[in-house]
């Protein structure tokens, strides 16, 4: 059982974490927008190989927050809150 | 020297001390160039250049591996053949597999091991059971074989199942493809590695893509870590290195790549002669051929480039097992592993020219990539070929995406992902 940095709670265990997708894809503005503009944004993944940033929920307390994470060896490299703030 | 196997060789050989068998695959050096080059030895790969040899005629084709072929998702599979899917161009998809798999072992002159043994989905309430009813008349309509199962049906194909009156999840009924089955997932490399090897494909084991060559926009090739290879035509059948890859050709794909694990008991004598499924345990089971129970389940949730599973998904997956068959808490596990599959929102696979013109995609396959394998190759290998569509491809290009023409086989899939 891997422990995940829950940025308010501390470290828990990974079952209490649900992803949530790729940080910094942010919804495009407008009501304008082109429909390959959309599609990036609704399907395109970087899905990286290594070093990622991600965003999670800890269900537990219901709160999102920032993860970088390694997809090879699986090591956390830091949890912050969605404002940047390192607070557990 | 003894090319083709047949009962008859066998014997021959066995008369002259096995020493005129040849090996099965040439492994040649690299060519400078090709006509087109299929990037992963995996059962896509393999198939994809023996297709474009026999079906096409175009045999200068080079399958480049980076590690050994079969080594990735194809050796680390369930080995499930099936194709209990819901909408018509599903149907097409997974049918033409289906169809291809049962002529194979006389095909490539490779036994397989298919071994239609049969499948049931099973429904655990009546609510289930409706949704049963109708995916068998889906799948009747599209002119796939299906049964809806009774209690009684279920209890005679799979009589070790918990039909205790307390079971957590008790037996309504279930959707039941009589042609559904196993096969041999090494077989099925080796053996189009072997046919393709013959009809003159070169197939380069150890040789990792470092990059592609990008001439005037298009894919002219690629520098390998065996130096460089050019072709007018690639594709690539990489399954959860997709993304890998085309971020090398400068493109994201809707992809998120994850480890799904499975695992395999002692080997026992023959218990349980069907693949059983149960969405409500998240669970499907088979025997195989030696014996052991093979375990399969769902995803773990934690995007993953690592080949290995983590223990909360495996504790999930063995709860579920023995609430199916209690029977099996006797068994000791021998065997746990996983493989990195490339999860796509609709659950189906994308088939089409890449966003890098003259680059061709086969890949989001997600966890059910083994029982596509044929109709993988033949599709791309037409790509490859024609640079076109096919009717049964054309669905699934990337352009789905963006023209929200989705085919959401989440429930086809069988194992929720």
């Amino acid at each position: 059982m891997q422990l995940f940095p829950c940025p308010f709670c501390g470290p828990r265990d990974e079952t209490e974490f649900h992803y949530g997708g790729d940080a910094g894809n942010a919804r495009p503005d407008g009501t304008q927008v082109p429909i390959d503009r959309w599609a990036n944004y609704l399907y395109l993944r970087s899905n990286p190989k290594g070093t990622a940033r991600e965003i999670w929920v800890h269900m537990t307390c219901g709160e999102f927050f920032v993860m970088d994470r390694d997809t090879v060896t699986h090591n956390v490299l830091s949890s912050a809150t969605l404002g940047g703030e390192h607070v557990a | 020297m003894t090319r083709r196997y047949s009962a008859l060789s066998l014997f021959k050989e066995g008369l002259a001390g096995q020493t005129g068998w040849k090996q099965a695959w040439r492994s040649p050096e690299p060519k400078p160039t090709y006509d087109a080059i299929v990037i992963g030895g995996g059962g896509h790969g393999l198939a994809t250049a023996y297709y474009l040899a026999k079906n096409h005629n175009i045999a200068r084709v080079a399958v480049l591996e980076k590690g050994w072929i079969g080594g990735g998702n194809t050796g680390r599979n369930t080995t499930v053949v099936r194709s209990n899917y819901y909408y018509p161009q599903s149907v097409e998809l997974y049918g033409l597999a289906h169809r291809l798999y049962e002529g194979l072992s006389k095909d490539l002159n490779y036994n397989v091991m298919l071994s239609q043994r049969g499948m049931v989905n099973l429904c655990h309430s009546t609510g289930e059971m409706e949704i049963g009813a109708r995916t068998v008349n889906a799948m009747q309509i599209n002119g796939i074989d299906a049964e809806l199962f009774s209690p009684e049906d279920v209890r005679r194909v799979a009589p070790i199942y918990n039909f205790s009156p307390d079971a957590r999840f008790p037996v309504f009924g279930g959707i039941w493809q009589g042609r559904a089955g196993t096969a041999r997932h090494d077989a099925v490399a080796w053996g189009y590695a072997r046919a393709a090897s013959r009809l003159g494909v070169d197939i380069i084991q150890n040789c990792e893509i470092t990059d592609f060559i990008i001439e005037g926009g298009r894919c002219r090739g690629v520098q390998t870590t065996r130096g460089a290879i050019r072709a007018d035509r690639t594709g690539m059948a990489v399954a959860g290195h997709s993304s890998v890859l085309g971020t090398k050709a400068g493109f994201r794909l809707p992809i998120n790549s994850y480890a799904l694990q499975a695992c395999v008991t002692e080997p026992v004598k023959p218990i349980l002669d069907t693949v059983v499924l149960s969405p409500g345990c998240g669970v499907y089971v088979s025997q195989s051929d030696k014996g052991e129970i093979v375990i399969g389940g769902g995803l773990d949730r934690i995007p993953s480039y690592a080949q290995r599973g983590n223990l909360p998904t495996l504790e999930t997956v063995i709860a579920g097992l023995l609430e199916m068959f209690p029977i099996f808490g006797q068994l000791k596990l021998m065997r746990q592993w996983a493989g990195i599959v490339d999860v796509v929102p609709d659950s189906s696979p994308i088939i089409g020219e890449s966003p890098l013109p003259n680059l061709f995609l086969n890949c989001g396959w997600g966890t059910g990539g083994f029982k596509a394998i044929p109709a993988g190759g033949t599709l791309l290998a037409h790509l490859l070929a024609t640079g076109k569509h096919n009717d049964i491809s054309r669905p699934f290009d990337l352009d789905r995406f963006a023209s929200g023409r989705l085919i959401d086989e989440a429930a086809g899939s069988g194992i929720a992902h």
